[in-house]
């Protein structure tokens, strides 16, 4: 499909363009610097942050998630369906990294039965994503096979000197780009492929970037039950800091809001199998000590996910977890540890 | 929009029996009266009562039974204590069917069935054997071990004693652990009871009960000659979705809601040993 | 500095005073140093780091440390000691399992603090006295650590050590650092002000509680959070309320023990300034009581827990108490 451009000063218009029909969510910067997703209004600028520190999964995964409401009376009991179908909206700037990682949700969010918010406000996001120039030593999406050069969604963009330059790939994708159209103007494809390059030559630079995922589904137990468990998780603090700015952890619970006269809010909200309630019913837990629920989560994104994804990682290399845990113990180490007992 | 699996529906409790004195059995039905919905032997419902919490209970009744879905379920904590309270005609809400459920109509099938429980264990046990007594001529001899603490914890005595028992080619053996006045059956750990009825190994064998329990029958059965692929047993794990996404059950690649809870032992020992 | 504490906990393990160490572990980067045990030499040599990044507090982990068979090596940093002492006092550490060597701290800075400067893909980073050069992917940058220093080193309370077995390196003093400007600043808030201040911090929250389970004052064996029965169970907010609700209380909670290190504002991945919250009690505590520094010394009560009726007592709770 063709390429398109819009001086990069312009993206507000471009912005309202969208929003006149459309809620647009983009990367927005707060006092301290720290980008994270927004809705769009006049004044509000594009963060030039690598990536926000919340990821994009809060779009179609949210914290807080009502489910159903009811009412009882005496021995009645009413059982309100509150759901409703979502309104389209543009996810703008999303990262390669983050935008895989809705494919990872996918496999959870719509196996069958299918999770039917999920699902509304799927297929009302329209996806564009943005190609990352000054990719950080963190990053490692490489390792999972994504570009970031190239990085997916509904409508591809790269920030290419002045110019904003944009290519849709989907049908929303050039839906997207109808709706803009009076603002944008035909670009250079030598440009972005130029672009392209450029990361591309950025990418192959990072420490991280020969990290390559080990594929240990024959060897899940053999995994398990390595002696390197106990050091790597010696000193989790058990707080769920890496599981929740993680775009692919998607554990949840269920938990009920007593509103108060007969009023119930039944919501899910995210959880984390770090904390060590995650497990636990009137007879004890399964995994009693950190060292348990440690290895659960990164057995789970390494070994468990891709046995039953047919090889594909719950991890998109994002970096956040490297950023952001408490102890800088993160999926990287894990990975590099188990590597030297293979 | 479709359908919500998270979404419960709404049942009403038809009838409430006292089974022992910390096990009721629930008879639910929908609000038309009829059962329902249909389900496979072992299979688990979610129960909920709205601002009190919502649990998974393994659904006791046989799929033969036409009229309601029975959940027996003992008074251990926050749920299951207002669930004790309830009265007949109390709404409340239940999804489901969950699990995988046993295979009854296939590796069972002209098989001779070995079932072996303990306490409230019976549960889910009891859903295959009445499976079993209703389609007869597709199951060779059964026979049942089900014991308990006390005569008084023993669940579903009253069928055991007119129904199970009058069941052709089928031999129920009742234990409890410690002799009592007024029982003049067989006393002692039902993995004992196991070693000295001494079964001939050409038998599926179905277990449920306490872990430890399970662990020791488990053992008993292979000094008879028993291999783990004879062995079928459900797990038990903290839940909160039903339907393989929130990951509380995960053990693994499986989701104990979905891909289990019934397993063949021979499978477990392919999990990671978190169950 | 890193060679010399190499050197010394080499020593102290080759004479058997200590059996393992208690330090700072070499990461993928510069910056990314895990807290971990060391019960090797050659563990010690080939791992062990110390340098500018080398933040976490350390004394937390010696709840569990000094319960095991064997006495351990701890580095604690002068804002550590505070903690350390605290912990003492509260009968969370076994002290005679425990050999402490306090190491002289010109401040640290952190991953986070450097990535603030705008400063990405770094790669390495050599420390010249105060002078760092950063080398990345995009360039070499030089800074001073003064410009990179995390917040809490910056306001930070005292470079002295309250507790050691030895010292290596200077031994600082208790510093004027304004620590409170910031509390003052709120306090001048109306309360309109003020509290759409912390509803737009809270607002961030993630309920992640790397905040409290960072926390060395945070040592309760089941978190009233964390217990469905205790009526405050919950882990993830319905609204910006609760978010308040958690943080407000758990800074009560923590009130009169908390030693400002700080370690809650470093690692909220949301930079919510936590310490806060925590320095206006200590603040206000001051202003009541009489200067009061938790950890200052082993064994000292904090003023609201220590009741005496010639002292302490607030007037008016004594005259209510007294006139029934």
């Amino acid at each position: 499909m063709a390429v398109f451009k819009i001086p990069y000063a312009d993206l507000g218009k471009l912005f309202a363009a969208v929003s006149a029909s459309e809620k647009l969510y983009l990367p927005v910067d707060n006092k301290l610097g720290q980008a994270n997703f927004e809705e769009w209004e006049e004044g509000k600028e594009m963060s030039k942050q690598l990536n926000t520190v919340r990821s994009a999964k809060d779009f179609f995964f949210p914290q807080i998630q009502p489910l159903v409401k009811f009412r009882r009376e005496d021995k009645k009991v009413d059982i309100i369906d509150i759901r409703e179908e979502s309104e389209d909206f543009v996810i703008f700037g999303a990262k390669a990294c983050d935008v895989r990682s809705f494919d990872v949700l996918d496999n959870v969010f719509l196996a069958e039965p299918v999770d039917t918010q999920y699902k509304t406000r799927r297929e009302h996001a329209t996806i564009v994503s943005l190609a990352c120039n000054r990719p950080a030593e963190t990053c490692f999406c490489g390792t999972f096979g994504i570009d970031a050069a190239k990085p997916a969604g509904d409508v591809e963009s790269w920030i290419i000197g002045d110019d904003f330059y944009m290519e849709p790939v989907t049908d929303k994708g050039q839906a997207f780009i109808d709706k803009v159209k009076d603002v944008v103007a035909e670009g250079d494809q030598a440009a972005v492929d130029g672009q392209i390059e450029k990361i591309r030559t950025i990418m192959g630079k990072l420490p991280l970037a020969d990290l390559k995922p080990v594929d240990n589904r024959e060897k899940e137990l053999e995994v398990f039950n390595s002696p390197k468990w106990d050091e790597l998780s010696s000193h989790c603090l058990g707080c769920g800091a890496c599981t929740f700015v993680c775009p692919t952890c998607q554990c949840f619970d269920i938990e009920d809001f007593n509103a108060g006269y007969g009023n119930v809010e039944r919501f899910r909200c995210w959880d984390s199998c770090m904390y060590n309630e995650f497990t636990l019913m009137a007879a004890g837990t399964p995994r009693k000590t950190q060292k348990e629920r440690f290895r659960q989560r990164f057995m789970h994104k390494l070994v468990y996910y891709p046995i039953k994804n047919d090889g594909m990682y719950s991890c998109v290399g994002c970096g956040r977890c490297l950023r952001k845990c408490p102890i800088q113990m993160n999926i990287v180490k894990v990975m590099k540890t188990l590597e030297e007992d293979a | 929009m479709d359908k919500e699996a998270l979404i419960p529906q709404l049942g009403v409790v038809k009838e409430i029996e006292e089974m022992t004195p910390d096990v009721k059995t629930f008879r639910i039905v929908g609000p038309d009266g009829n059962k329902l919905f249909d389900q496979i032997p072992g299979q688990c419902g979610m129960l909920s009562m709205p601002g009190v919490g919502e649990g998974m209970f393994s659904i006791t009744s046989s799929p033969t039974e036409r009229r309601y879905q029975e959940f027996s379920i003992k008074r251990c904590g926050h749920l299951t204590t207002w669930l004790h309270g309830m009265e007949e005609g109390q709404e409340i809400c239940i999804r489901g069917p969950y699990g995988n459920g046993f295979p009854v109509d296939t590796d069972f099938k002209g098989k001779d069935m070995l079932f072996i429980a303990g306490g409230i264990g019976l549960a889910p046990v009891r859903s295959v054997i009445n499976y079993c007594r209703a389609h007869r001529e597709n199951y060779g001899k059964m026979d049942i071990v089900y014991g308990s603490r006390s005569k008084e914890d023993l669940c579903f005595i009253k069928e055991i004693q007119s129904e199970w028992v009058n069941t052709p080619n089928c031999d129920v053996w009742l234990t409890i652990d410690r002799e009592e006045e007024g029982w003049d059956g067989h006393v002692g750990f039902v993995p004992n009871y196991v070693q000295e009825l001494n079964f001939s190994t050409d038998k599926i064998c179905v277990i449920c009960g306490p872990p430890v329990m399970i662990h020791f029958t488990l053992q008993g059965l292979k000094k008879l000659g028993f291999t783990e692929s004879q062995v079928y047993t459900t797990l038990e794990m903290r839940m909160k979705c039903g339907i393989g996404k929130c990951g509380r059950c995960n053990v693994g690649d499986k989701y104990v809601c979905k891909d289990g809870p019934v397993f063949r032992c021979d499978q477990l020992d392919l999990l990671p040993p978190e169950y | 500095m890193q060679a010399e504490l190499i050197k010394r906990a080499t020593e102290l393990m080759e004479d058997g005073t200590v059996n393992r160490v208690l330090g700072w572990q070499k990461g993928q980067f510069v910056y990314d140093i895990t807290p971990a045990v060391f019960t090797s030499v050659e563990d010690l040599k080939e791992n062990f780091v110390y340098n500018a990044f080398c933040g976490d507090n350390l004394s937390k982990y010696l709840r569990a440390e000094s319960e095991k068979e064997g006495k351990v090596l701890v580095f604690l940093k002068p804002c550590d000691t505070y903690s350390f002492n605290q912990l003492l006092t509260e009968y969370k550490i076994h002290r005679e399992n425990v050999y402490v060597i306090g190491i002289e701290c010109n401040g640290k800075t952190s991953g986070e603090d450097l990535k603030k400067k705008g400063i990405e893909g770094i790669l390495d980073v050599e420390e010249n006295g105060d002078e760092l050069t950063v080398r990345t992917i995009y360039g070499d940058e030089k800074v001073s650590l003064k410009d990179v220093e995390s917040y809490r080193c910056a306001t930070c309370k005292s470079r002295k050590h309250v507790a050691y077995d030895e010292l290596i390196g200077e031994d600082g003093d208790i510093l004027d650092s304004h620590r409170f400007d910031q509390v003052e600043e709120i306090e001048k808030m109306s309360a309109e002000e003020r509290f759409n201040f912390w509803r737009g911090e809270f607002s961030r929250c993630i309920r992640c509680n790397a905040c409290r389970n960072v926390c060395p004052a945070c040592t309760c064996e089941k978190c009233v959070f964390d217990n469905y029965d205790s009526g405050l169970y919950n882990k993830a907010a319905e609204n910006t309320f609760e978010e308040q609700c958690f943080h407000i209380i758990r800074a009560y909670h923590v009130a009169g023990r908390c030693t400002d290190c700080g370690e809650c504002s470093r690692v909220c991945p949301e930079h919510i300034p936590l310490h806060l919250l925590n320095r206006k009690f200590i603040k206000d505590y001051d202003a009541l009581y009489g200067d009061f520094m938790a950890g200052a010394e082993v064994g000292q009560m904090s003023p609201v827990v220590d009741f005496t009726m010639d002292n302490d007592a607030e007037p008016s709770v004594v005259q209510k108490g007294g006139a029934e």
